[in-house]
């Protein structure tokens, strides 16, 4: 086992990576009652075509599969693992993103139990064609809630119009129609594919002795039998540098309107300090452009052209990446030009250095405040780790930012036809 | 195991609840402030907080406050509106770094208070007006507020319920106030507006962190010159008798059917039995284990969530759902037929160790993190009544099966309303 010390934030990181392949962190935190643990596979709703496990030919499944098979994996042949969490005290949960499958709890009783109830559960799938119908009613219903939600179409809307053909287009849910296929053969080929340890990351963050979780992980780990296994082949079609659509238009059953200006980004085949650096230096030259301290916020704000769902993102991960800007507003072609025009001149912008040192500021203590959660440690640090990066490099990374980071970032960034618009107005 | 405990100190005007902890890398100031909930103050007193918010005397500008803000490391300042029972609750909060973990040893706290006693005591205004330009853009964004709950249909037909419900009490008051009043508010109104709160209301000031009690308390006694004040109180046990049970149907153009129903529990915070009504909507529908989610969702498929939670000082139990609307009539029949079954005793001791081990579990939790801890302790400001965090805990271990039966036969169904895509077909 490796210790791993981070001085100025008086953090110890303990990590170890197994015969199985599985890797697992360790973070103790003293004074905190709760116990936070994730174990999270590298695989996505983009995962949608890959070689099988055992398998020599690419295979396509249904849009929606990976998250159809986190919430089958709760169920089991004696009823739900649920019910087992919370007889020892723990809420459970899970969630499937684009790049990742993650299943957690917290508690803080009971803690070795629980964390025993995770790995087995995850390692030990059960599914019938019964229970696969079944599903389909549940995950029907949280697709309709999602249909009925302006942000939610907004924001799949804006990547749609980004990407021609890379999955990130597909809502993770998939479609009622594409869910209807998935049987539980399919689900047995992406769990084997998949969900062996070596694709997989376990994350403890709590008041917990290091030496002695190890020790339970690999004891549990040593009784099974995993065969080593070769990297994973992934399929991803080419996607063009430029939008597939430059703008759409939703008509939805609301009140007011909604705006969001996208960007799809370049350099997405990163990985490592790279991408950290990259990552880093494009969020913060968003924040220079439309903090709320910036001149384009109150530019916008005193235009009455914004109001406090304003904000602002850059998601990044391996083969696709978008920044976007918006937000509800009383006139959504006047706040995307506005947008378009901002980012445009921000091209050739001088960044004033003092503003850069107080966004450097800004997002240290904003980093500080994140490590106050451990949802936020577990969750981030196997993000970055799936991508090579390590999260507590984000301080001295960020310290080392310079204004000419910020104008190659925005010379590189932002292009016209990398630019698209997606809007929510009412029906009427 | 710790538990938190406050300190609470008086000073002129306010109180000032101090927890000392090690285990957060920022400090965290909350300020409450407290009134009832009244429709002639309700639009100025929902504008008021986004104005102070805004800018101050010495930030005159959004840009210059936020950079100053940016200065301190990125603190985090935001306001917002909340109701406890018939209570209005404006909270302005601060989140700071602690310096300990940076290599810039400026002392932050300070500075953080300093600043909270500049947007609250030294607002944008001058011969007793508002800066009229500030008040008109927040007026905007505040009608832009309003409207938005139109558009998320869950926080929509939660709206709707509470205002058929409880139409005629004060708690059906909305916390953002009413769109058409937003308009003829005047930057003066609004400033004697201020002076009232700022002059009447409860005032609960709260710093969590790794603090000095007394260093903290000396700059609170400095920086807040609060007047001493006479708080007003309200009834808060005014019970509300059920004549006949409401169902109400809205059509609007959407895909799911939002389902919520509304009952009375006939307790509220610091009763003896809201520890037993706590465990009751435990087993009932307040988590995944909860006889909702197995029932509605798991064995009928007919959900992705089915919910309910409590509303501790107003005394409601609030059941939510989204549904095809052609399982209207099935879901809301399973909904009371889950709830007839608690109150006949048909729930397992099994049940009930389940639901009091996350109960236990979900209140650690609560105060691992700094908001939550504030949130915990305003209970007993709000109430008046003095719960400690160790007495809690102990009083949901001690809930008996006969005391959630008996709970559970003073919930009396209210309203059931039920907003659909269309009337009679799928």
């Amino acid at each position: 086992m490796e210790k791993i010390s981070f001085e100025q934030l008086q953090e110890d990181l303990y990590y170890e990576q197994l015969d199985n392949g599985l890797k697992v962190y360790i973070l103790p935190k003293k004074g905190f009652n709760k116990t936070f643990c994730t174990f999270t596979t590298n695989y996505g709703s983009i995962d949608n075509t890959f070689i099988p496990l055992d398998g020599t030919e690419y295979t396509k499944v249904p849009d929606g599969i990976a998250h159809f098979l986190e919430h089958k994996l709760f169920e089991k042949e004696d009823g739900d693992v649920f019910q087992n969490f919370s007889k020892q005290g723990a809420s459970a949960n899970a969630f499937t993103s684009f790049t990742r499958t993650a299943y957690l709890f917290s508690s803080t009783s009971n803690v070795e139990h629980n964390l025993e109830t995770l790995i087995d559960f995850v390692q030990d799938p059960y599914f019938t064609e019964k229970t696969v119908e079944k599903e389909k009613g549940i995950i029907g219903q949280e697709i309709t809630m999602y249909d009925d939600n302006p942000d939610w179409r907004l924001y799949f809307g804006l990547i749609q119009n980004m990407y021609k053909n890379h999955p990130v287009k597909i809502d993770i849910a998939g479609t009622i129609e594409s869910i209807s296929h998935i049987t539980k053969d399919m689900l047995y080929e992406c769990y084997h594919t998949f969900y062996h340890p070596s694709n997989m990351l376990l994350f403890i963050v709590g008041p917990v002795d290091p030496k002695e979780y190890m020790e339970k992980i690999k004891t549990n780990q040593g009784k099974k039998n995993y065969r080593n296994k070769s990297e994973i082949e992934r399929k991803f079609e080419e996607e063009p540098k430029e939008v597939h659509e430059k703008k759409q238009v939703l008509k939805m059953n609301v009140h007011g309107s909604k705006c969001l200006v996208g960007i799809k980004a370049v350099d997405v085949n990163q990985t490592g300090p790279e991408m950290l650096k990259n990552e880093l230096s494009i969020n913060i030259l968003l924040d220079l452009l439309f903090s709320n301290s910036s001149e384009n916020y109150q530019t916008l704000f005193s235009a009455g052209l914004i109001d406090d769902t304003f904000s602002y993102d850059y998601t990044q991960e391996q083969g696709f990446g978008f920044a976007m800007i918006g937000g509800d507003t009383s006139d959504p072609d006047k706040l995307s030009e506005s947008i378009k025009e901002m980012l445009h001149r921000a091209v050739t912008a001088a960044f004033n250095s003092d503003a850069l040192e107080r966004t450097k500021k800004k997002k240290i203590g904003a980093f500080l405040r994140a490590v106050n959660s451990p949802e936020y440690i577990a969750n981030q640090f196997t993000r970055y780790s799936f991508n090579g990066m390590n999260l507590f490099d984000v301080v001295p990374t960020i310290e080392q930012i310079s204004v000419e980071d910020i104008t190659n970032a925005a010379k590189r960034l932002i292009e016209e036809d990398r630019i698209t618009v997606c809007q929510v107005v009412p029906k009427a | 195991m710790s538990v938190a405990t406050e300190q609470i100190q008086k000073f002129p005007g306010f109180n000032l609840h101090t927890v000392k902890t090690d285990k957060f890398k920022t400090n965290n100031i909350v300020i409450k402030w407290k009134a009832p909930l009244e429709k002639e103050n309700i639009t100025k007193r929902a504008l008021l907080p986004y104005v102070l918010q805004n800018s101050s005397q010495k930030y005159s500008t959004t840009t210059a406050l936020r950079s100053y803000l940016e200065e301190l490391y990125g603190a985090t300042f935001f306001v917002d509106l909340s109701k406890k029972g018939e209570h209005h609750i404006v909270s302005f909060s601060l989140e700071i770094a602690n310096e300990k973990f940076l290599s810039d040893p400026t002392p932050l706290l300070k500075k953080g208070i300093e600043f909270l006693a500049e947007i609250i005591f030294h607002p944008h205004a001058s011969n007793q007006t508002f800066d009229e330009k500030t008040v008109e853009n927040e007026k905007r964004a505040l009608k832009q507020r309003i409207q938005s709950v139109y558009d998320d249909k869950m926080r929509y037909s939660s709206f709707r319920l509470i205002q058929e419900m409880c139409k005629e009490e004060a708690y059906s008051i909305s916390v953002n106030g009413e769109k058409e009043e937003v308009d003829e508010i005047s930057a003066k109104d609004l400033y004697a507006y201020y002076e009232k709160a700022l002059n009447e209301d409860q005032i609960d000031v709260y710093i969590v962190g790794d603090l000095d009690v007394e260093e903290v308390a000396g700059y609170a006694e400095t920086l807040f010159p609060f007047k001493e004040r006479q708080i007003k109180t309200i009834d808060r046990k005014t019970t509300h008798a059920v004549e006949k049970a409401k169902e109400i149907k809205e059509v609007q153009d959407i895909k799911q059917g939002k389902l919520n129903i509304g009952y009375r529990t006939n307790v509220v915070y610091g009763d003896g039995d809201y520890f037993a009504l706590q465990v009751f909507n435990g087993i009932y529908g307040g988590f995944s284990h909860s006889k909702l989610f197995l029932n509605v969702r798991e064995k009928e498929s007919l959900a992705y969530y089915a919910a309910s939670r409590v509303e501790s000082h107003k005394g409601l139990l609030l059941v939510m759902s989204g549904i095809d609307q052609q399982n209207y009539e099935k879901a809301v029949s399973i909904i009371n037929e889950q709830l007839d079954l608690m109150k006949k005793g048909e729930f397992t001791d099994e049940e009930i160790m389940q639901t009091k081990a996350v109960i236990h579990n979900q209140m650690l939790e609560t105060l691992d993190t700094p908001r939550g801890m504030i949130e915990v302790f305003y209970h007993n400001a709000v109430s008046g009544v003095s719960v400690e965090m160790a007495d809690w805990l102990q009083s949901i271990s001690k809930v008996s099966k006969e005391e959630i039966q008996e709970v559970a036969g003073k919930i009396e169904l209210d309203t059931v309303y039920f907003l659909t895509g269309s009337e009679g077909n799928a």
